[in-house]
């Protein structure tokens, strides 16, 4: 086959000692199923109110930031966090956060989307071509270039971000939104994800059939392969997604004008004005507000899209 | 030994001639085609490596580099060869963080992972009702930002109008101190668990899944309980999944500086300077002006990050080969 023995793969055989000869796990995507209900017991009740309680403590917090965004800056000093207060102020509070010196907070909207959306596309393009390549064409370096990058991994990315951003102040590149995108371009577990998912889903026999009919290595790519992978592209596409649209630590160090600040920059700025107390306290229920607006499309985008995070995840997991 | 070579050498022309005719027809299309296959993987992965290159390589080597300089009062800046190491492992601010992340480490991964390996297991047994909503409830957080999940538990924490406070005052009691000199280090702790619980869970049940159920079939066809079947056979089967997540528990671990970074601004004297080693390097770099010891710092950190895994990945495997 191809596929260079993975240095992770003799694991998966090893976990599964218990029975040797077992099946191998499902490939990539994870949605290859096998499981009838029939081998499990009946639903408990009593794990099930257990579990609820457990469920709470996830679920409370949220509550409360949706309650407290419904509250003007007085209501939240006097009435309780988890229920309503009576002034129901959730428009006047979300008219507030968007009006805020001249709209701000709408240029902070738009920068996070298009970070994020730029960024995304591009490192799971990247991630694509690079996972196809390494599971799929056989050439000379692959394994350790391969190794390289999957130790790259390990490498913690804000331990990268003081040099590039004096890289970058060198290049004139800092406070510009390249100094954000060009870093989030780089995912070598997305590159990691893409050629578990390359060598499951891109069977072989289609690659020779087309090179035999002389396809091009690149309309076979384009043509064949990229269909087949769609799946693990998206999949890739929301890690980076949502890495770039939660990051703080790269925008903080690398923009200086609030008119290139993500969301999470410019939140964080108005917090630490409203602690900084003195008048400025009607920014608290700005602060929560802008906070709960900006997380309803990223929890709207994982309830529908999970089954791609299931089955990354799943990917990443399984294969390691 | 050439004896040998030469002859087997020389045995494919001792094939009849028909054969080797067509041999001969395919093998320079062959060599064309893996010439071709290896140009156009070279392409594909090239757009990956440029950018990992300049993105990745460079500033860490650019780091390496600034490290072993020194910035003079005058300006010029001069070679110090070791210097800023030797500062670093001596200087307690920046020990007492990576202590602090250590206990940290000690403290919340076992929490989380438990967490995350205990609802996964509850999931994957199929005893629950309303499955998907408490797989879905517990995975949410994980899509607030933690800039957001941390600004949302300052206020929580908070004694103005924080839910906690509320209810102690209702109660007469005195409000708890979630963000004193003590308690700060668990309240942090607390964000990380809250907003990664559910990803690790996701993790391990994706793992579950993908276990054959023959594995268990039998075993409880034996009378073995669910608890037996967890600890005897599931557990196992998923070490790899569990592996995975410590280390990306480890790694997000020791460059924890977005919750500290943002309750600093509620409780700026409990949190210094250098209450996390990426803190520490932030401030060193930013409001310091000590970049060159900023660089050493951080790649300090990143070996330390790097070593940690290390010794993770190993233990495990030893474990594994153990067994």
């Amino acid at each position: 086959m191809t596929s260079q023995p993975l240095a992770a793969d003799p694991t998966v055989g090893t976990a599964h000692d218990p029975a040797d000869g077992a099946p191998p796990p499902p490939g990539p995507g994870g949605r290859v199923r096998r499981r009838r209900g029939s081998v499990h017991g009946s639903p408990s009740t009593i794990l099930t109110i257990a579990v609820l309680g457990a469920v709470a403590y996830f679920l409370l917090p949220l509550w409360w930031l949706a309650v407290a965004s419904t509250k003007s800056n007085t209501g939240l000093f006097t009435s309780f966090g988890l229920w309503f207060a009576d002034d129901f102020n959730l428009l006047q509070n979300i008219r507030d956060v968007f009006t805020f010196q001249n709209g701000i907070f709408l240029v902070w909207t738009r920068n996070t989307v298009f970070y994020a959306v730029v960024s995304a596309v591009g490192a799971a393009g990247l991630a694509t071509a690079a996972g196809y390549a390494f599971a799929k064409l056989r050439f000379r370096g692959s394994t350790v270039l391969f190794a390289g990058i999957l130790g790259a991994i390990m490498i913690p990315l804000t331990a990268l971000a003081i040099p590039t951003y004096l890289l970058f102040a060198r290049v004139g590149l800092t406070d510009t939104p390249w100094a954000i995108i060009l870093p989030s371009l780089v995912s070598p577990f997305g590159v990691y994800l893409m050629r578990v998912y390359a060598a499951g889903a891109v069977p072989d026999s289609l690659l020779e059939a087309a090179r035999v009919d002389g396809a091009s290595e690149a309309r076979i790519f384009f043509s064949i392969a990229l269909r087949l992978l769609a799946p693990g592209f998206v999949t890739v596409l929301l890690f980076a997604l949502v890495a770039t649209w939660n990051n703080y630590f790269l925008p903080l160090i690398m923009l200086s004008s609030p008119e290139w600040y993500p969301l999470t920059v410019g939140l964080a700025q108005w917090q630490s004005t409203s602690q900084a107390g003195s008048g400025s306290q009607a920014l608290f229920s700005m602060v929560i507000t802008g906070s709960f607006v900006s997380i309803i499309p990223l929890i709207v985008a994982f309830l529908f899209l999970q089954r791609y995070w299931q089955s990354g995840l799943a990917a990443g997991g399984v294969k390691q | 030994m050439s004896s040998t070579e030469t002859q087997q050498k020389d045995r494919p022309g001792s094939r009849p001639p028909g054969r080797q005719k067509g041999e001969r027809d395919r093998a320079p299309h062959d060599t064309g085609m893996r010439r071709r296959e290896e140009r156009a993987a070279y392409l594909f992965v090239l757009p990956f490596l440029i950018v990992f290159v300049a993105m990745l390589v460079v500033p860490l080597a650019y780091s390496g580099y600034l490290s072993f300089f020194r910035q003079r009062l005058i300006g010029a800046t001069s070679f110090v060869g070791l210097e800023n190491y030797v500062r670093a492992v001596q200087d307690q601010t920046f020990l007492d963080g990576v202590m602090r992340m250590v206990q940290f480490l000690l403290i919340q991964v076992p929490i989380m992972l438990t967490l995350s390996l205990v609802f996964a297991l509850i999931l994957d047994s199929g005893r629950l009702r309303l499955q998907r909503f408490v797989r879905l409830s517990i995975f949410v957080p994980y899509a607030v930002p933690g800039v957001i999940a941390a600004l949302m538990w300052g206020y929580l924490y908070g004694r103005d109008f924080g839910p906690f406070a509320q209810v102690a005052r209702a109660l007469d009691m005195a409000p708890p101190q979630f963000l004193s000199h003590e308690v700060m280090l668990y309240s942090i702790m607390n964000i990380v668990t809250w907003s990664f619980v559910g990803y690790n869970m996701i993790i391990i049940f994706a793992a579950l899944r993908a276990i054959p159920t023959e594995l268990y079939e039998a075993a409880r066809v034996d009378g073995a309980g669910e608890v037996r079947v967890a600890w005897s056979i599931k557990i196992p089967a998923v070490r790899p999944a569990l592996l995975l997540t410590t280390i990306f528990s480890v790694i997000g671990t020791f460059q924890l500086f977005n919750e500290p970074n943002i309750l600093r601004s509620i409780a700026p004297n409990v949190i210094g300077v250098g209450y996390t080693p990426n803190l520490y390097a932030y401030n060193l770099a930013f409001i310091g002006r000590e970049i060159n010891y900023a660089a050493a710092i951080a790649f300090l950190l990143g070996t330390v990050i790097m070593a940690v895994s290390y010794v993770v990945q190993l233990s495990a495997l030893r474990k594994e080969r153990r067994s």
